[in-house]
């Protein structure tokens, strides 16, 4: 389930992400290739650290996105401060490593490090974590969890929030599902109760899982079917999170003309004149009336993709284009209004 | 020295390369969203229009391009594309979606008697592995392009065979996956592992004398006793069966490397994909793999690239300044001319941005072929919207 947003005051910008997902732990931040995943899921990491809290930001697909986001040197599988948020926060990040992932597992439950060791250096590591069924997947969730419930001595969380940057939308249920199958093929045991322990926080209200979309057909559709997919495996739902948007440059009357080739081109011609670009009018004039109705056509399919994604009814936030590139200042900016979004 | 630019890359002559008859296959790759499918697909039609016959393996279509080549049914097999040939009547394109459980059940009842495919396909590893293991996909991708290229040769039904890739993380994937699937199941760890349930007595005297009891029992308690147990069932049940999976993954990959293959790496204008292209175009080049080039998808095209974006954004401003808060028609005029003139400027400012990342790319690699092709309005799902982009890859560069 979505979770309830604070209640929006009259005359406030809006609701802080901290106070809107009060209740979740575990964020999931998952979405088509190349829509911008890594991005949004930094964005909300340093969004949920502001005014003193400390988030972690889990990497699970070993590309070192994070660090090339927060300009940082490769990410080493150990827990860094990579930013600070505005208000005195902290965004950790964590590249979780499936081998590394794997000896913690043994030391923790079996206390057995130095077998992990030797079986390193048999190259049974290796083989067990590229191959085996679906067991690099129950050791990324298993430490996101490991982490999420992980307290400081006097008993309070060490992160008030976990955002992990997770797999593409198509894999997103079953990379969260692996631990109910786990506990299905092995029946009793360790690993049938930690298992247990991992879907218990996973498919709880503690997560949110969030898409990231494009206002484009494809990763649109893979969003609903993405959602349709979690709710059908019990994973709870969070927000949708438009990636990517440019606000149209025309007015709705002008789109309209330009959709229908209508533009007043004598009044266009004459603007031309005035500001000093009559010089070579014979070409300016037709190509910006071309732009202008390629820009009405895909505003139009903009605004149809749009209408698909609030059919879904759900927490929806929508992230502009930052023209000069994703950098440091452009994460501070997304984190900035995500905090201040009014989405209901 | 001067670097190469991206305009002075060698244009990519995809006409010159469907028509080539020597050329059997052609493997699209590329970063998850790029285009990998749609590129593949129009590229299978412009060549059948052209006359051959050609069949394209996709991977994961979208519904509505998939409805368009005529994919409503998951069966597995090539359908042929009805209404697509060359002018004179020749060519034909077939079209299909990979099944991959399908495709490795075909394999197991392809190669082991009735009773023992039945063993196999019920087993629960089996089962796990054939739907949701890392790199079966790739894999049977694989072994698909094998079975078509051997269907092709021995019936002559297709002369050029198109094939997608799974959009997996890396691209590198769709090369590396199948060896690593084909090493572990042919593999000497997992011989160590499933002894005992292979009821290798003797082996497990000397497993036990190296000292590989405490391993067994580790991964038994990591994985679950009756997960071993089904690995090595399944192990020696396919071990009798047919040979080396690692042998038929090594076959395919060498199909690869044959002169008939040529590969078409395909990224977005954008860092991570031409970041994703360039690692493939170097591993190619590293392997000895056939590299037709890179085709370059949603390019922001520019009407009037005469017309500089200062040039546009003073104008706009200027423009907008004179209209004021002023009601008149006049200055109504001047707001659009003005929006008009933004408009401009920005898709000036887009275009500039990812010329520069296409130039890093060639810098790198100034001896790619490369092809660009705008960015359309609108997704395409008919083949007209096919043929468009067949004729948009064409023109190169």
């Amino acid at each position: 389930m979505a979770p309830s947003p604070a209640p929006a005051q009259a005359g406030h910008a809006g609701v802080s992400a901290a106070s809107r997902w009060a209740g979740v732990d575990l964020h999931v931040v998952s979405g088509k290739g190349g829509t911008g995943k890594t991005t949004v899921a930094a964005a909300l990491a340093l969004a949920l650290a502001r005014d003193g809290r400390r988030t972690l930001l889990l990497e699970v697909e070993g590309r070192q996105g994070i660090a090339q986001l927060f300009d940082t040197p490769p990410l080493p599988y150990e827990e860094r401060k990579v930013a600070v948020a505005p208000g005195g926060g902290e965004v950790w990040a964590l590249a979780v490593d499936p081998q590394e992932a794997l000896l913690d597992y043994l030391e923790s439950f079996y206390n057995m490090r130095r077998a992990g060791s030797a079986l390193r250096r048999m190259g049974a590591i290796d083989f067990v974590t590229t191959i085996a069924p679906g067991l690099r997947d129950v050791l990324l969730t298993g430490k996101a969890v490991e982490v999420v419930r992980r307290k400081e001595k006097k008993g309070s969380d060490v992160y008030d929030a976990v955002v992990i940057d997770a797999p593409p939308t198509g894999r997103i249920a079953k990379f969260l599902n692996v631990n109910s199958e786990v506990s299905g093929l092995a029946k009793a045991g360790p690993i049938h109760k930690h298992a247990d322990l991992v879907m218990g926080v996973i498919a709880s209200p503690r997560t949110a899982v969030h898409l990231v979309t494009l206002l484009e057909e494809m990763p649109v559709q893979e969003t609903i079917d993405g959602f349709a997919e979690l709710a059908a495996n019990g994973l709870p739902v969070g927000a949708v999170f438009v990636n990517m948007t440019r606000p149209p440059l025309l007015t709705d009357a002008q789109l309209l003309m330009a959709e229908h080739d209508t533009l007043p081109q004598e009044g266009i011609r004459a603007g031309l004149a005035q500001c000093g670009l009559a010089a070579h009018e014979t070409e300016i004039l037709p190509a910006l009336l071309a732009e202008a109705a390629d820009h009405a056509q895909r505003v139009a399919l903009e605004r149809r993709e749009m209408q698909r994604i609030e059919v879904l009814g759900l927490p929806t936030f929508v992230l502009p284009l930052l023209p000069g590139g994703v950098d440091l200042g452009g994460l501070y900016e997304l984190a900035d209004l995500l905090n201040e979004a009014d989405t209901p | 020295m001067t670097r190469t630019t991206f305009a002075q890359a060698p244009s990519l002559a995809i006409d010159d390369i469907l028509a080539d008859e020597e050329l059997h296959v052609i493997v699209c790759t590329g970063a998850g969203g790029v285009g990998k499918t749609t590129t593949a697909a129009a590229l299978a039609l412009r060549a059948a229009e052209q006359g051959r016959n050609v069949c394209v393996l996709t991977i994961d279509p979208a519904k509505r391009l998939a409805q368009a080549m005529g994919l409503s049914s998951l069966d597995n097999v090539p359908r042929q594309v009805p209404g697509v040939s060359a002018p004179d009547g020749s060519g034909a394109l077939f079209a299909m979606m990979l099944d991959m459980k399908r495709t490795f059940d075909e394999v197991v009842e392809g190669h082991a008697d009735p009773a023992r495919a039945q063993q196999i396909l019920a087993n629960p590893f089996y089962q796990t592995l054939s739907s949701s293991f890392a790199g079966t996909q790739e894999y049977m991708a694989m072994e698909k392009l094998g079975q078509l290229r051997v269907r092709a040769e021995a019936e002559g039904t297709w002369d050029l065979i198109i094939v997608d890739t799974p959009p997996s993380r890396s691209a590198l994937d769709f090369l590396d996956a199948p060896a690593r699937l084909g090493s572990f199941l042919d593999g000497r760890f997992i011989r160590i592992l499933t002894a005992p349930a292979r009821g290798a007595g003797k082996g497990i005297g000397r497993i036990a004398a190296l000292g590989f009891g405490l391993f067994t029992s580790v991964l038994n308690k990591i994985l679950g006793a009756q997960v071993l147990v089904d690995v090595g069932s399944f192990v020696a049940a396919i071990d009798t069966t047919f040979g080396g999976f690692r042998e038929r993954a090594d076959e395919t990959y060498a199909l690869l490397k044959d002169s008939g293959t040529s590969f078409v790496v395909i990224a977005a204008p954008e860092r991570d994909a031409l970041r994703e292209a360039a690692y493939f175009v170097e591993r190619l080049r590293a392997d000895g793999m056939p590299l037709a080039g890179l085709v370059l998808n949603r390019v922001q095209k520019l009407d009037d690239p005469d017309l500089s974006g200062e040039q546009a954004a003073a104008g706009s401003q200027t423009l907008t300044e004179l209209a004021g808060e002023s009601t008149s028609a006049e200055a109504e005029s001047q707001r659009l001319t003005a929006a008009l003139l933004a408009l401009h400027a920005q898709r000036t400012d887009v275009a500039a941005r990812q010329r520069h990342l296409a130039d890093r790319f060639t810098a790198a690699h100034p001896g790619v072929a490369v092809s660009s092709v705008p960015a359309l309005a609108e997704d395409v799902h008919d083949l007209d919207g096919l043929r468009e982009i067949g004729n948009l890859l064409a023109l190169g560069r």
